[in-house]
């Protein structure tokens, strides 16, 4: 499923809102989460999952086409955490409908 | 301080117009459908923030941390995240505390 296949899931449910509502609030759903996280604050979602920072240390890279020792800094990373209702919908689908 | 449902509906209420109640709903919507498409083995690609992954984990052992017994980890299906690389940019040079 693709950004647009979502707006278009999105539509089809709240038929109330109009389309071009429905691709606004998408896209800033996805802002507002990147915004947080390029702010070092935590994304909290019941039922779904939590988003975080991981501090990656500095460490000592190598340039791939010359082999030359390149210094790369400390950066930080985003990381997702399945909540618990999703954890267990996405594994109980499993046993239904791909485990026979 | 964490971004969360109520306040992701505040933003579309100021931002987009839509009503409270709307705003609310929106976002239950919106996670709802990204869960029933992983649900349904899905994978789901929301461009410029990263994707959702679905990944078959093969039986392993495992031990129940009090007892010390060992107890098989069942056969399962996970949700991975891997991030875009515009989001990775854009966090890549954030400053604050190390976790």
């Amino acid at each position: 499923m693709t950004k647009s296949e979502l707006i278009d899931a999105l539509a089809r449910r709240q038929t109330h809102l109009a389309f071009g509502d429905v691709e606004l609030a998408v896209k800033s759903v996805i802002e507002q989460m990147s915004h947080a996280l390029a702010h070092g604050e935590r994304i909290e979602v019941r039922g779904f999952g939590s988003f975080a920072l991981h501090y990656r240390p500095p460490r000592m890279g190598r340039n791939p086409k010359t082999g030359e020792p390149v210094a790369l800094p400390g950066k930080h990373v985003p990381h997702f955490k399945p909540g618990k209702e999703l954890r267990e919908r996405v594994n109980q689908s499993l046993d239904s409908t791909d485990n026979p | 301080m964490a971004l969360t449902k109520a306040e992701m509906a505040e933003h579309l209420f100021l931002e987009v117009g839509l009503n409270k109640r709307e705003a609310k709903e929106f976002v239950d919507a919106y996670f709802e459908v990204v869960r029933e498409a992983l649900e349904r083995g899905e994978q789901v690609k929301l461009s410029g923030f990263g994707n959702f992954d679905l990944r078959l984990k093969n039986q392993r052992p495992g031990r129940n941390p009090k007892t010390g017994e060992e107890i098989p980890i069942s056969a399962r299906r996970v949700v991975t995240f891997r991030p875009g690389q515009k989001l990775k940019v854009r966090v890549e040079g954030y400053a604050g505390s190390r976790e």
